[in-house]
């Protein structure tokens, strides 16, 4: 039982090759015998994967079929599961457990999933290294001095440890793409609306977006299929036919024009991340793909933007937590006003209060006009240069990120330099399309790196296909870390 | 912008935390480099832009008022750090 990706592992199941039972107890052993190195876990659901995986067993032998039936799946520890902890990596929900499930994780169990455990993350999805875990750093099995990126990093590095076979992540600013660049994987931002964000413990509402971190562009199709299309309990899922993605895979690519966004290859790229992702345009011509030079002219005012409009999303979203109907109180306060700010100051980490106070500002009387209101319309501007690019291909491509993983600690003193990493992310979220990560090689000092799709609102067919074509021709993917 | 009036003390209270001495003068310090960055907006003409509040242009959507069952078990109650029988409780107000 050899790294097998969900397609493979379907086909094995089927096959009677080995059990669910089977699998998931590889995996529990997978992950034993490595989280101690990477702590890409911040607890398990051994008793409920266990029950689920007997089940699944049980529907396989009576010729039952599900499109994840049996299959050992982790969850973003921010995403509900009823009767388990859902911490976001926050003292404030420590010891929290879910009294439903989100609509991604009903569908994962209608679909025959094995969830297996809550991977670590940055507190409330706020970071791009996971180092703002309330409970541990998580290492990058590449380089266990390295980030995993963030801050879906729990899940980026458990699928590339092996110790599951996919995760679900979720991408407010880049969330699922850094992470997937910097751990060598596969991963997805869906178009915003296109997956229910109900039982997602929100973060920036405009923004957030679930979706898959898989080891291929294929097994990356097989969750959307499941997770994706509308939900009435969310009045931001968008009302529109969900494709099957899995039949977009094989299409032909030739013809297909990519925009080549020259902002995106500016100064401060590394050299290596700009020849890996050359490369990767080269191949993709030579499978057939026309190439456009486009222009996303406010690019660099992406990151300013973002941070005026999501930390005031969550500064508004974040209130909730005031020590009432659960979560951390403190208990070193005699009047109510105490209660609220000590369980806030003793619960929130130093980044989560940085973002709520930032959040606070730009939306206070006074400075809404200056700051808020004008992020709002840099906003359009940002949507407006994707529009206009966009008349001249079918998606465009560039780096996830400007260098590979960075070291621990490397950007913990400076927030802004924090911020800036996430450049080439960013715009998507403002923009609202999806986007992509695919490994397309390496650097010199064999850290992985990121090739980014960016697609058409509700375009994930395009990206998916191109991914998986991508995957047929190289073998970037297939490289694993020696743990 | 106005960004030298940050009073990290008042916009604390109105966030409703209770930062330290510390944390005042550290995150003090990185506001003014944030906020520095921030208003390179200041460069761009938006005086005729509409804002964006919402990416997707989702219209209202009107149903009828049906009774449905409440979601979920409904046992919430036990999720609070401090409650009694059927209500929250919490310090003193007034």
């Amino acid at each position: 039982m050899h790294q097998p990706t969900i397609t493979q592992a379907r086909h094995q199941l089927k096959d009677k090759k080995y059990s669910a039972v089977e699998l998931l107890d590889a995996v529990y052993k997978r992950i034993d015998a490595m989280d101690g190195k990477v702590q890409a876990y911040v607890h398990l659901t051994r008793d409920i994967a266990h029950r689920q995986a007997k089940e699944a067993d049980q529907k396989i032998a009576a010729g039952e079929d599900a499109p994840l039936l049996g299959v050992p799946i982790a969850l973003k520890d921010l995403i509900c599961m009823k009767d388990t902890r859902t911490t976001c990596a926050s003292h404030i929900l420590e010891n929290f457990v879910s009294p439903y499930d989100a609509t991604v994780v009903l569908r994962l169990k209608d679909a025959g999933a094995v969830l297996i455990g809550k991977t670590n993350m940055d507190e409330f999805a706020m970071g791009s290294s996971n180092e703002n875990s309330y409970f541990h750093v998580t290492n990058n099995p590449w380089d266990l001095n390295r980030v995993p990126g963030g801050s879906s990093g729990g899940s980026g590095a458990a699928v590339a440890a092996n110790e599951c076979m996919a995760a679900l992540g979720s991408d407010t600013g880049g969330s699922i793409r850094q992470p997937a660049a910097f751990c060598g994987i596969t991963g997805l931002k869906p178009t915003y609306g296109r997956v229910s964000r109900f039982g997602l413990v929100a973060f920036a509402s405009s923004f957030d977006q679930i979706g898959p971190m898989t080891k291929t562009a294929e097994d990356a199709a097989v969750l959307m299929n499941v997770i994706g299309g509308h939900d009435p309990m969310d009045s931001t899922s968008a009302d529109v036919p969900l494709p099957d993605f899995t039949a977009a895979l094989s299409k032909d690519i030739k013809g297909l024009t990519m925009g080549i966004p020259k902002e995106y290859f500016a100064k401060g790229l590394d050299p290596d991340v700009e020849k890996a992702v050359r490369e990767a345009i080269k191949t993709l011509e030579s499978m057939g793909m026309q190439t456009v030079e486009v222009s996303l002219p406010h690019t660099e005012y992406a990151v300013a933007t973002y941070y005026i409009l999501a930390c005031a999303e969550a500064s508004a979203n974040l209130s909730r937590y005031d020590g009432v109907k659960y979560g951390y109180r403190s208990e070193q306060s005699d009047n109510l006003m105490d209660m609220y700010t000590n369980t806030r100051e003793e619960g929130f980490g130093e980044e989560v209060k940085r973002r709520i106070l930032l959040g606070t500002f730009v939306l206070s009387s006074g400075y809404y006009d200056a700051y808020y209101l004008k992020g709002q319309k840099v906003r359009t501007l940002i949507k407006r240069d994707f529009e206009e690019a966009f008349r001249k291909c079918d998606l465009m491509v560039g780096p996830v990120a400007p260098a590979p993983a960075f070291k621990q600690g490397e950007k913990l003193d400076d927030p802004l330099q924090m911020y800036l990493s996430d450049i080439f992310t960013i715009s998507a979220n403002l923009a609202g399309i999806p986007a992509m990560s695919i490994p397309c090689g390496q650097s010199k000092n064999n850290l992985p790196i990121g090739l980014q799709l960016m697609g058409k609102h509700f375009d994930e067919e395009t990206l998916l296909n191109i991914a998986h074509q991508f995957q047929k021709t190289t073998d970037h993917h297939l490289q694993h870390p020696t743990l | 912008m106005p960004s030298d009036s940050f009073d990290i003390e008042k916009i604390a209270l109105l966030a409703r935390l209770k930062l330290t001495a510390e944390e005042q003068t550290r995150l003090g310090r990185q506001f003014e480099s944030i906020l520095n960055h921030i208003d390179q907006l200041n460069q761009l003409d938006t005086e005729n832009v509409e804002p964006t509040s919402h990416v997707l242009s989702l219209q209202n959507v009107f149903r009828e008022d049906e009774v449905k069952p409440v979601f979920g078990d409904g046992k919430y109650l036990p999720l609070a750090p401090r409650q009694d029988k059927d209500h929250y409780e919490v310090p003193k107000i007034i």
